[in-house]
């Protein structure tokens, strides 16, 4: 049996995502887009001067999954270094491929392991990675980010 | 219901007998491929075990034997399709590569800059983009023929793109995406008179009625044997002999020659003009397996069937709260593409799996209808004469669950 995709975290962030906006005067913004199933979505990230994300924000459309992870990814980012996002998305990213075991491994996911039983999802693991891609899109001044 | 017996052509499919997650498998995603029956699967297995030979080529028992039941599948198709002559039946690796083929064979040959084709918007991706690289090639334009909000063609917008200008008219015979069922006939006999040639996609349309394309004088015809009960990796392209006589080879290669020297090649005659290489020996084979076993059905019991399950089915789905059936045609086959509030097709996907039922979300390789629809997606359950009443109820079921864990 695998495990139970839908979680309440993940519902309840689909129901009523955190950061679901626009910034203005962002520092760095990125489109995303999955083309097989149509997730479509920009995330807003305002670096300060020292390398701090002070505010991260996304809109958009897509599926539970997407927008849970997209939501919960923005929380995770404010007021963390750029260095430390990027370790983030690393760690996010091996996460959703079923190759970093949280309770086995060492990590800085915290909230974010309700994604850990996605891997069992292979057709969903897009889902969950569309916005940190974009995110890391984002800061590496790519515009737009297709997981095609 | 009525007295086709369902439950025991069910048993020519063991593909049915799996479960999912534990629940018996409700297969609703008929129009992105088909079960195959036992006779398919035997016969392919025949060819691999005792019969495997190249076709064409050698004097050996085995190649005669492939040989003898390759160009015996062909028979079948033309019988299949009422075309006039067997030379007129060209194999190729599915419907997508067959619309390439006459996009490039014929396109590049005839058409030029100017020229007009013309599509629907409710064309698959494969009717689409082999027309938008010819005309980037050739400095053709295309032109598309507007839908309304039941997705059905309007007619009356297609009648006023037709000029003297237009040279092709592409069009899909039944919607994968809404279920439309066009009326190809009229749309061949309009195109006709002003002298363009017409394409009709029979991917879909293959297991909704019975194809005569001598009665519709389409010019060209494709379908996926996949979609038909058939292997995968086989598709056929009918062409009018003038046409195919006149058109240039697609690929060059083994078996498209006469003969072949430096100086000179000369081409082989039809059929094998347009069957350069080795060919997907098996799944022709295969082919003539499906297509015999599912004209043995017969259509009139098995059409009253599928619609009875089309009408269960769409009623059922209207009676959940927050479901919306998108492509509500006049005349439909047995597809319902649908979405549900508060519950992202993908989401809905996922979660009926989980009770054992197969649907496809996603955009069906029609983006510009849902660009149309205004809507990212959908789901959509596409139903075979081996569906019942009871796995629809699954699927009603599936969905509510589906609503209650997203309090949709």
């Amino acid at each position: 049996m695998r495990d139970e995709l839908y979680q309440q975290t993940i519902l309840e962030h689909n129901r009523n995502p955190r950061n679901y906006r626009k910034i203005e005067g962002a520092t760095h913004v990125a489109e995303g887009y999955n083309p097989l199933c149509g997730d479509h979505l920009w995330v807003y990230v305002k670096v300060n001067a020292s390398g701090v994300i002070e505010d991260a924000a996304f809109e958009g459309s897509g599926c539970a999954i997407s927008k849970a992870s997209a939501s919960m990814m923005t929380a995770a980012l404010k007021g963390k270094s750029v260095k430390d996002a990027n370790v983030l998305f690393e760690e996010f990213h091996r996460l959703v491929k079923g190759d970093l075991k949280p309770d086995q491994q060492a990590n800085h996911l915290d909230k974010l392991t309700v994604f850990s039983g996605i891997w069992q999802y292979p057709a969903r693991v897009k889902c969950a990675s569309l916005s940190w891609h974009t995110m890391h899109g984002a800061l590496e001044k790519t515009k737009t980010v297709s997981t095609e | 219901m009525s007295t086709f017996n369902v439950q025991k052509l069910r048993h020519e499919f063991p593909n049915l007998n799996i479960t999912v997650h534990g629940k018996p498998l409700v297969y609703l995603d008929n129009a992105a491929t088909t079960l195959k029956p036992r006779c398919v699967v035997d016969a392919i297995n025949a060819y691999y075990v005792t019969g495997v030979s190249n076709v064409h080529r050698g004097v050996h028992y085995l190649s005669e034997q492939a040989t003898a039941a390759f160009e015996y599948s062909r028979q079948v198709v033309r019988q299949f399709l009422h075309a006039r002559r067997v030379e007129e039946i060209i194999f190729t690796k599915g419907a997508t590569e067959s619309l390439n083929l006459i996009a490039n064979s014929y396109g590049r040959h005839f058409l030029k800059k100017g020229d007009e084709i013309i599509i629907s918007h409710m064309e698959h991706h494969s009717n689409i983009v082999p027309w938008q690289m010819l005309c980037e090639q050739t400095g053709a334009v295309l032109k598309v023929i507007p839908i309304n909000e039941r997705g059905e063609i309007i007619f009356e917008e297609y009648t006023k793109l037709l000029s003297e200008k237009t040279k092709l008219v592409s069009l899909v015979w039944v919607s994968n995406s809404l279920g439309t069922v066009n009326p190809v006939k009229a749309v061949i006999e309009a195109a006709h008179k002003q002298g363009a040639v017409v394409v009709i996609d029979a991917a879909q349309a293959v297991t909704h009625t019975a194809i005569n394309v001598q009665e519709l004088d389409c010019d060209f015809l494709v379908f996926s044997g996949h979609k038909v009960f058939g292997p995968t990796g086989v598709g056929v392209l009918y062409g009018k002999e003038k046409w195919l006589e006149a058109m240039p080879p697609y690929q060059g290669g083994g078996d498209m020659i006469k003969s072949v020297t430096f100086a000179k090649t000369t081409y082989n005659v039809l059929p094998y003009k347009f069957e350069a290489g080795t060919p997907p020996i098996a799944e022709v084979i295969g082919l003539r397996s499906a297509l015999e076993f599912f004209q043995n059905i017969g259509w009139d019991a098995m059409k009253q069937y599928k619609q009875e399950l089309l009408d269960y089915g769409t009623k059922m789905l209207l009676s959940i709260n927050g479901v919306r059936v998108i492509g509500t045609a006049r005349e439909k086959t047995s597809i319902i593409s649908f979405v549900v509030d508060g519950v992202h097709p993908h989401d809905l996907g996922t979660l009926v799996d989980q009770e054992g039922v197969a649907i496809r979300t996603g955009h069906h390789c029609t983006q510009p209808v849902m660009e149309f629809f205004k809507i990212p997606a959908t789901a959509r359950a596409s139903l075979a004469f081996y569906n019942t009443k009871e796995e629809l109820d699954i699927l009603a079921s599936s969905i509510k669950r589906a609503k209650d864990i997203f309090n949709a």
